[in-house]
């Protein structure tokens, strides 16, 4: 990725606090666009807490965040995040059980539809050709996750790796400009892992996504990401290519521990 | 036989409004796992407001888009003021919080219109008629009629409509729905503006047959089996019940009434309830959840 670009987010000076507990402590990251950026660390080091900061769902006691070069106003609603073009998957699954694979994707298609919300209700005649053409958007996206002969299937019925993949598909509906992923492989055995990296791959090399993601298989994480943040009890230890996070002392030391 | 049918029918007519008092609870269920306590008020003060427009020599269209000025006002007030301070906390809390609005609104009315009864008159003729050696009231068949539509397009608005879609996204999950960019408040301001419609139906309805007075909020109680039975937050579950029981409870009356010496109609639907119960702790079509221990 060219450093010299303009970040598509910058975090600056992050911190956060949980009662007592500093979950984030002045931690800053970039994530530029055309990437796939890893943030991983220990358990409870803070990704998924900056996620949810970058998301909009935790505001950040310090700190900033600037999206395409704008501070975001601090009090910022996720909806609101989310309409700037930041979609996200979640660790422990977010479907909406009671519908279907295709509803709980058009639910993800929301923010591409221009119609009003209160008028969105009036199905009939232009709401009906825009919600024609964006169901041949959903569709294309079904095909490309490979997820065509669940379409129907209420979400509550699909098995764990295809749920995984109904989110991703929900996230991709909103052509989102920044796509958060919130460990997409956890539990997944290889076959199932290798699914989901190939497409991670895909949406960032064919589609262009700008992804950033938290994942503890390292194996994974080394082969698909162009950059990896590495989190430590709150703070950032490390930075760099997956090959200076290998080399790099501090997060042998705080991550891989002291085996090789 | 042509005498079980007419009782049947009525039954089912009477049904059909049931279904619609408990469509109002579980309309609300479905878009924010709250139990509306202040349903059946909300059908009071619908009625308390038609009336009031209408003393003030206003056409009965005028009067009804008042009223429906008034359904938005208080969809509004409820969510913004009563509810987005509890957003995310324990449904008991919002439930507790809607039992303080049914008490607001009651006294509100109260203070308002006065507590003495007052009749509707909305000019439906109310006279039996023969439909193929069944006889019928035409009122019973009117208000009916009404509701069925409204249902339908109940059914057909949550099931087929994108609103409808993200107002189901918002029941199932809060966090989630806000992550694609739906605004919850204002899902949850729909949702409260359509319960605030079927309640003007609702309290007009009944406010017709049985006068416009503080009992009216009681109406709830009769939709209160048909929701056990239906499944609280199934639509079609609310339809359904609601025809169970208003048939129920007036073949009931008609035909083992006598011979227990009458009024069995107002348990009678209780007792469906408990039987369902037994075998269907959800109802009939609600939700099956697993809780994991």
């Amino acid at each position: 990725m060219n450093e010299k670009a303009e970040p598509l987010l910058r975090a600056e000076n992050i911190s956060i606090s949980f009662g007592g507990l500093k979950a984030l402590d002045d931690v800053s990251l970039e994530i530029y666009p055309g990437e796939i950026l890893a943030i991983i660390g220990p358990n409870g080091a803070g990704k998924t807490t900056m996620l949810n900061v970058i998301n909009g769902f935790y505001k950040q006691d310090e700190g900033r965040i600037i999206f395409e070069g704008k501070p975001r106003p601090k009090n910022m609603k996720s909806n609101q995040v989310a309409a700037l073009g930041i979609a996200r998957t979640f660790q422990n699954l977010a479907l909406f059980t009671g519908m279907s694979a295709l509803a709980n994707i058009m639910v993800g298609r929301t923010l591409k539809m221009h119609s009003n919300f209160f008028s969105q209700g009036i199905y009939w005649g232009l709401s009906q050709k825009e919600e024609i053409e964006h169901r041949k958007a959903v569709e294309w996206i079904i095909d490309f996750l490979q997820i065509e002969n669940i379409r129907r299937t209420p979400a509550s019925m699909l098995p764990y790796g295809l749920r995984k993949r109904v989110e991703l598909a929900r996230a991709l509906a909103a052509e989102p400009k920044l796509l958060l992923l919130d460990e997409p492989m956890a539990g997944m055995n290889l076959e199932e892992k290798e699914d989901i990296a190939r497409f991670i791959l895909d949406a960032n090399e064919e589609l262009g996504y700008t992804i950033a993601l938290i994942e503890h298989d390292m194996g994974v994480v080394m082969d698909i990401c162009d950059r990896i943040v590495v989190l430590d009890f709150g703070k950032k230890i490390g930075e760099g290519t997956p090959e200076e996070i290998k080399a790099n002392p501090e997060v042998i030391q705080a991550y891989l521990g002291t085996a090789e | 036989m042509s005498f079980f049918l007419e009782v049947l029918i009525t039954g089912l007519l009477v049904g059909i409004m049931y279904a619609l008092v408990a469509l109002g609870f579980a309309l609300i269920f479905k878009a924010s796992d709250v139990f509306n306590m202040a349903q059946g008020d909300m059908s009071l003060l619908a009625g308390l407001a038609l009336v009031g427009f209408l003393q003030i020599k206003m056409p009965l269209w005028l009067a009804l888009i008042c009223t429906l000025a008034v359904m938005v006002i208080l969809a509004y007030v409820t969510v913004f003021v009563i509810l987005r301070p509890l957003v995310a906390r324990p449904p008991l809390m919002l439930f507790m919080a809607t039992f303080g609005l049914a008490y607001l609104i009651q006294g509100v009315g109260q203070s308002i219109w006065g507590t003495d009864a007052k009749g509707l008159e909305l000019g439906i003729p109310d006279k039996s008629f023969d439909l193929g050696g069944i006889f019928v009231s035409s009122f019973d068949l009117t208000f009916a009629a009404i509701a069925a539509l409204l249902l339908i397009l109940l059914v057909w608005f949550f099931q087929k409509t994108r609103t409808g879609r993200a107002l189901r996204a918002v029941s199932d999950d809060h966090e989630a729905a806000l992550s694609v960019g739906i605004p919850l408040l204002r899902a949850w301001v729909v949702t409260w503006i359509i319960a605030g419609i079927v309640a003007i139906v609702a309290g007009v309805a009944w406010g017709t047959r049985l006068g416009v007075q503080f009992s009216l909020s009681y109406i709830a109680l009769k939709a209160l089996p048909v929701l056990i039975i239906g499944g609280i937050d199934s639509i079609p579950g609310a339809i359904i019940a609601g025809l169970i029981v208003g048939a129920g409870e007036n073949l009931a009356e008609v035909f083992m009434g006598p011979y227990v010496g009458g009024g069995i109609q107002t348990f009678f639907p209780y007792l469906i309830a408990l039987v369902v119960l037994y075998f269907k702790p959800y109802g009939l079509f609600g939700k099956e959840i697993i809780e994991r221990v």
